[in-house]
């Protein structure tokens, strides 16, 4: 059901006519412009024509070794950033906090140093504490790519998102999307903000209010500080947020909530905030069902939805790799 | 003690004593002898403090000098040192050491360690509780005989309401007079923090767990309950909020004997510290973790309010907290790093900062370091005349540059701790030169050349 445009066999000597791409490090979509946005979104488009090849390799990074860095669990960003940096021919090393320096109690600090006198060129890392990556990319040469840091942000996942419902509605401009879930928590939501709104697009936030960050509230004035979150509209009840939606992003519900106080129970939230077949036809016909993964099927999105036409989640994970090796390819072409 | 020093044509401001004017100083014996027009002309040793302000030393009611225990963050001769570099001729130690200084014995190794490695005077604060634990009350009343000023479990609150009435009440016969000693509490309801910054849009956005307000002001409240159950002395330790100080403001035209503290960070810094840092952020974000302090840095509204409060009298006095840390403390991600901003070399040209945009008076200012932390713990009851340049006060003057400009460098503090958020910045108002009981304890180059 995508609609890409295939480009002719020369797709990555194609991109030599973009601009330069002065990035360094990717660490959040907040101080991404539109173009930039863009030229990933080309990028990418490249990439899934690479990876539609027999032999889906291409020798862009060859010679490169990128360090994949997950101090928290991941399945498919980590096994995408592999597969990404593989297909464009790098080294890839992979460390996970058990069985590294880490469980003996090195700090981030001097395992990221570590790595780079190694001599890895770019790292990806996942973290639990938001803002390591910042702390990072502050002490290394290295490139470094945030593959998701505390609640803060994920911004491979914000573009694999913008890129998958593009390829779906093309200009995302006035497009509604709405986020349901734990806004308070996600570094997805984060993200998606920042890029949804670069793009132009309006975005819904619909929680409970105890899943909603300071400043996000029904009704609540808008923060007048020019740093901020960009505004979004707040809503609290799913019913009336799916109305005319071009999007619904569920979002994965931590169980451990339950725990802290922030939510009675599980029932009574897949009763308010489930993503289910009812409350998609509210939605604008043939609105792009998505979610970031993992699937807690029966909570957060019923598996019927999940499952259904509508439903882009497989998708989501196809286009991770192509974002991705459009990460990496920009990053490593951008500066020697 | 031999001979005598005169400082001699700076412009005197002892607030204390309602003094602003060009006079000498003389001071001999370790004392103040006195202060007048030519004063100085015949003294031993003289300098020329012409262009400069002299004042009384200043009092650092709320300083962590972390020994013993924490030797690699700080200790007593370092933080001493760091004092008198920062105008400060008292500081008073608070407790969270190891082991914590719950008992005599304690209280009594940091006497006399300071009496041996320390630059300025140590007055030490014992724990309310022991270990901290806030679990019993410690031995309130050894812990005065010994030499403690006041009780404090800083770090934390004594979270227990029952324990804290009870504090409060076994504290006032503590005194060395008899009278109440002050129990300071660290005002924040543990069950409503767990964040590491303030909660609002800058916490919302680098996506980091925030210390509502509430957390601070719910226990403010039930501590001004208490006080006003009890009668006894409370002090509250660095507010950092609005709705705090309006709190203590009401509760102190109520009559209760409540007196309260602020920093120089929360007078002037605010949450953005953390989003913006100094210096390059790759990014754009800097999670500055040298921002990180306990209660945390809260927004430009509430320094305001405390500044108000401050100017009209609901806050006694300003105390750095000084909470020095190692570098690897710091040096991490932001949810882990260590609470707290090395302060006493950079708390008077902070805080000279609201003189300069004319938002206080400079004989205020001084004020608040001098007498007024004084007066808030009642320190001239265990030291006489302390914070005054009065006859007979000890011999603790504290000269300042208004105007000199200079720049942070923190790899130049005499502290250990080089944790501060104002890292390169540059400030304008400078300590001179400190006197400690008589002799010269610190000073800058320009200074010594003008020593006869």
């Amino acid at each position: 059901m995508t609609e890409e445009q295939p480009r002719a066999g020369g797709a990555i000597a194609a991109l030599d006519k973009q601009p330069v791409w002065n990035r360094h490090h990717v660490l959040d979509l907040d101080d991404f412009t539109p173009s930039e946005i863009e030229a990933v979104m080309e990028t990418t488009d490249a990439m899934m024509e690479v990876l539609g090849r027999e032999v889906p390799r291409v020798p862009a990074l060859r010679g490169k070794t990128v360090v994949t860095l997950f101090y928290e669990a991941s399945t498919r960003t980590r096994v995408s950033f592999e597969l990404a940096a593989k297909a464009l021919g790098a080294d890839v090393i992979n460390i996970g906090a058990s069985g590294s320096s880490v469980q003996k109690g090195e700090s981030l600090y001097d395992t990221v140093r570590t790595l780079q006198a190694v001599g890895a060129q770019m790292l990806v890392m996942r973290h639990g504490s938001s803002g390591a990556p910042y702390l990072v990319a502050r002490h290394v040469e290295m490139n470094v790519v945030n593959g998701g840091d505390g609640w803060h942000a994920h911004p491979t996942q914000g573009l694999l998102d913008i890129y998958t419902m593009r390829s779906h509605l093309g200009d995302l401009r006035g497009r509604r999307v709405v986020i349901v879930g734990d806004i308070a928590h996600s570094r997805v939501a984060r993200s998606n903000i920042w890029g949804l709104t670069t793009l132009g697009a309006e975005v819904v936030v619909c929680a409970p209010p105890t899943l909603l960050p300071y400043g996000m509230r029904p009704n609540g004035s808008p923060l007048e500080e020019p740093l901020a979150l960009p505004r979004v509209d707040v809503e609290t009840d799913l019913d009336r947020a799916v109305e005319g939606a071009d999007v619904l992003m569920a979002l994965r519900l931590q169980l451990e909530r339950m725990t802290s106080g922030l939510l009675p129970s599980l029932r009574e939230y897949a009763r308010l905030y489930q993503l289910n077949e009812e409350r998609l036809a509210r939605a604008r016909p043939g609105a792009l069902v998505m979610h970031p993964g993992p699937m807690n099927g029966g909570v957060e999105i019923s598996p019927a939805v999940a499952r259904s036409l509508q439903s882009a989640i497989e998708e989501q994970v196809t286009n991770g790799v192509a974002v991705r090796m459009a990460i990496l390819y920009l990053l490593a072409r951008g500066k020697p | 003690m031999t001979g005598s020093l005169a400082l001699r044509g700076g412009r005197v401001i002892d607030p204390a004593n309602g003094l602003d004017a060009v006079v000498d100083v003389l001071i001999a014996e370790g004392r103040i002898a006195a202060v007048g027009p030519d004063a100085g002309k015949d003294a031993t040793q003289t300098i020329d403090a012409s262009g400069l302000v002299v004042c009384p030393g200043f009092v650092d009611i709320h300083t962590h000098l972390r020994e013993p225990g924490f030797e690699h963050k700080e200790t007593i001769a370092t933080g001493t040192v760091a004092a008198a570099r920062g105008g400060f001729t008292t500081v008073c130690a608070m407790p969270n050491t190891e082991p914590a200084a719950d008992t005599a014995a304690a209280i009594e190794f940091v006497l006399s360690t300071a009496q041996a490695e320390g630059a300025v005077r140590v007055l030490p604060i014992g724990c309310v509780t022991k270990g901290r634990q806030g679990k019993e009350l410690a031995e309130l009343a050894e812990l005065a005989a010994a030499g403690a000023v006041a009780f404090s479990d800083d770090g934390s609150p004594v979270a227990d309401a029952h324990l804290m009435r009870r504090a409060l009440e076994y504290a006032s016969m503590s005194g060395p007079d008899g009278r109440s000693l002050p129990v300071i509490d660290h005002c924040e309801d543990p069950s409503l923090s767990g964040g590491v910054m303030h909660e609002g849009w800058v916490a919302t956005r680098l996506g980091l767990p925030g210390v509502p307000a509430a957390a601070e002001e719910a226990m403010v409240a039930r501590d001004i309950a208490l006080a006003e159950l009890t009668g006894a002395r409370l002090h509250l330790a660095h507010l950092s909020t609005a709705g705090s100080v309006e709190l203590v403001r009401r509760a102190r035209a109520g009559g209760l004997p409540v007196t309260a503290e602020v920093t120089p960070h929360h007078l002037c810094l605010s949450h953005e510290a953390v989003l913006l840092g100094t210096g390059e952020t790759p990014g754009g974000l800097a999670y500055d973790t040298d921002a990180k302090v306990n209660p945390p840095l809260r927004t430009p509204e509430d320094a305001a309010a405390c500044l108000a409060g401050l100017l009209d009298g609901a806050i006694d006095c300003i105390a750095t907290d000084h909470a020095p840390h190692a570098v690897e403390d710091k040096l991490c991600e932001f949810d882990q790093a260590a609470f707290g901003i090395s302060g006493l070399e950079t708390a008077l040209a902070l805080c000279l900062s609201l003189v300069h945009d004319g938002r206080m008076e400079l004989p205020a200012l001084i004020e608040k370091l001098t007498v007024g932390p004084v007066r808030a713990l009642g320190l001239d009851r265990r030291v006489e005349a302390l914070g005054t340049l009065s006859v007979g006060a000890p011999g603790d003057v504290t000269l300042i540059d208004p105007k000199a400009e200079w720049t942070v460098e923190p790899e130049r503090f005499a502290s250990k701790g080089r944790n501060t958020p104002l890292a390169g910045r540059k400030l304008r108002g400078r300590v001179m030169a400190t006197v400690y009981g008589g002799r010269v304890s610190f000073s800058q180059e320009a200074v010594s050349a003008r020593r006869r």
